[in-house]
């Protein structure tokens, strides 16, 4: 058993969503419980179905494995399983892995007494991927504007569906999103250095307070957040990165969004439109 | 439990402003006097704004920033021959240029690039001292030096782009135009001139740290709120004397995917995927134009592309 030194006491009985206490027990470290089960089941499934799908693909190269969506064609029914079939049952499992997982994490989290963050802040990376998977191809009517699932030919998707819109580093969320990327890991280092360099001080130094770390931001910027501050600062801007990554693809392809024409280059015109009177014309 | 999920503060208490430690006796009197409670700040987190310490290099790094910024500016006006309301018109695809690439590594006349190397000279230096105040202020406190060792690796990336890549390939013109749209435009050229960068295996891996960084706040946020009730927030009396915040907090991740870090050891975590998303991302595009031009063939010759183009049927 990889028990933990104090870990037995917390071991208790109860907090369950569905099936009682019938699945409420643990394997090595890991809970199980309903939701274990389910997402061992749709993630094993749905593995499985990837790897069928590398047989017809012809490759076991991991690079190169590529399970490809629907063609257009086929707008939003069934396809054939070898025609991307494949790709919606394995979109379902991922689905039904994602979700029965964070429903895990809030019976852990109501076994333990705290709070669902953890889960609300998995649902918005859920949300993310069912914008791209689900939302926009509904939004534009073919499950072939989805992404195909592989190392490489993800990011050919990525490369291709961008500069369809001219270039999406002109896509105004975008914008929002990548700074918001960026912001978060510049908060994030901010955060495991200050910590550090607390616990960690000069050689031959005490060990430092919450007092320094206020101290050092004030100095260097003029503000410290504080220590429960910052826990919310990070999760905000990491939700915000994910969402606003969800927006900025969910409003580039629907035509009816999208009236003046599809490039995010052009989209910019109302600028120099709305200070026209500046330049007289 | 149901009933106290930490989101924002609804209490706020303001006493006398916290002016900070000094051990020494000597910060205090390098620090300005005045403080602010700001309530909209202490929604979520401290009220207070100030105070700051406002060291030389502090002081050197604001006014250089600040004279770059003002640079970059006249720049953009001389574009529009000095007329104010085409440059608010056009203001987000106005730039400063770098100079064109006859001129090498030699300095260009004053209106043909002059001006743009002038202003990153001032950047440079700008940064440089900050990363100094980055050190001093720790230094001062007695603290160890993570977070200027983490804003170095930022500079790396800088200075890659700035100035070691472009004197690896022999001209100044290499350097990234100071503007909106048009630094966009140089990242998304940059991308197509060297046959698409997402096959620049440290650009990927760079994006892998940016996303990673994401997911590692978001978690480890989350995990800190959920536990706060016990005091999650109070990290370092955690990492010194392990409390039930602590314990929960590993059990929380434990049980969820079978391994959890320490009170300090996600802080360690924290650290590195932060830093290797420029450290990486420095190499990849240092190695770009220099070591390899077209990074799709460079994945072909090493089998993780295959050779047919892709479309979309």
């Amino acid at each position: 058993m990889a028990l933990l030194s104090f870990e037995k006491k917390y071991r208790v009985p109860g907090g369950t969503l569905i099936g009682r206490d019938l699945f409420d027990f643990w394997v090595g470290p890991f809970y199980v419980g309903f939701f274990g089960l389910m997402t061992v089941f749709f993630a094993l499934l749905g593995t499985f179905l990837v790897l069928w799908g590398a047989t017809l693909q012809g490759t076991w190269n991991p690079w190169l494995i590529s399970i490809e969506p629907p063609s257009i064609d086929y707008g939003l029914s069934f396809a054939p399983l070898r025609e991307g079939g494949l790709w919606q049952i394995i979109t379902m499992c991922a689905h039904g892995a994602f979700v029965a997982w964070l429903l895990r994490e809030v019976e852990i989290a109501r076994k333990l007494g705290i709070g669902y963050h953890v889960p609300f802040a998995f649902g918005v990376a859920i949300f993310a991927y069912t914008s791209l998977t689900v939302i926009r191809p509904i939004m534009m009517g073919a499950w072939g504007h989805a992404f195909p699932y592989g190392i490489f030919s993800h990011l050919d998707w990525v490369s291709y569906t961008g500069y369809q819109y001219g270039n999406f580093h002109y896509n105004p969320a975008h914008m929002l999103a990548v700074s918001l990327f960026f912001t978060t890991t510049l908060a994030l280092s901010l955060h495991g250095g200050l910590i550090l360099s607390a616990a960690n001080p000069e050689k031959g130094q005490d060990a430092k307070t919450p007092d320094h770390e206020d101290t050092y931001f004030r100095d260097f910027i003029g503000y410290s957040v504080g220590t429960l501050g910052i826990h919310r600062l990070g999760l905000l801007l990491a939700l915000n990165a994910a969402f606003w990554s969800a927006i900025c693809i969910l409003i580039s392809g629907p035509s009816w969004l999208m009236p003046d024409g599809e490039s995010w280059i052009d989209w910019w015109e109302w600028w120099p439109r709305l200070t026209t009177f500046s330049a007289g014309g | 439990m149901a009933e106290y999920q930490n989101i924002f503060n609804q209490v706020q208490v303001s006493g006398p402003a916290e002016l900070g430690v000094d051990e020494t006796g000597l910060l205090a009197k390098e620090r300005t006097k005045a403080t602010g409670n700001y309530p909209l700040l202490g929604i979520l987190g401290n009220a207070q704004l100030g105070p700051i310490h406002l060291g030389m290099f502090g002081v050197i790094s604001l006014y250089l920033g600040l004279v770059w910024f003002l640079l970059v500016g006249f720049g953009m006006l001389q574009s529009v021959d000095f007329s104010f309301a085409e440059f608010f018109q056009r203001l987000f695809w106005l730039s400063l240029d770098p100079p064109p690439e006859e001129y090498g590594l030699s300095m260009p006349p004053m209106n043909d690039g002059g001006l743009y190397m002038i202003a990153s000279l001032c950047l440079l230096l700008s940064v440089m001292s900050w990363w100094v105040r980055s050190y001093l202020r720790a230094n001062e406190l007695g603290m160890g030096k993570h977070v200027s060792w983490a804003f170095a690796a930022a500079i790396w990336l800088f200075l890659v782009l700035g100035l070691f890549r472009p004197i690896a390939m022999g001209s100044w013109s290499e350097m990234v135009p100071y503007g909106i749209f048009p630094h966009l435009d140089w990242t998304n050229y940059f991308s197509l001139t060297y046959g698409n960068l997402f096959y620049n295996p440290f650009h990927a891996l760079s994006i892998v740290f940016l996303y990673g960084s994401a997911l590692l706040f978001a978690m480890h946020g989350a995990t800190i709120l959920a536990t706060s009730r016990l005091g999650g927030d109070r990290e370092l009396e955690q990492i010194y004397d392990r409390g039930t915040a602590s314990e929960r907090a590993a059990l929380f991740w434990r049980w969820t995917m079978g391994f959890n870090a320490t009170m300090e050891g996600i802080h360690r975590w924290a650290w590195w995927f932060a830093v290797l998303v420029p450290i990486t991302g420095g190499i990849g595009i240092l190695l770009t134009g220099t070591v390899v031009d077209d990074w799709r063939y460079w994945a072909i010759e090493h089998h993780f592309a295959a050779e047919v183009e892709y479309s979309v049927k």
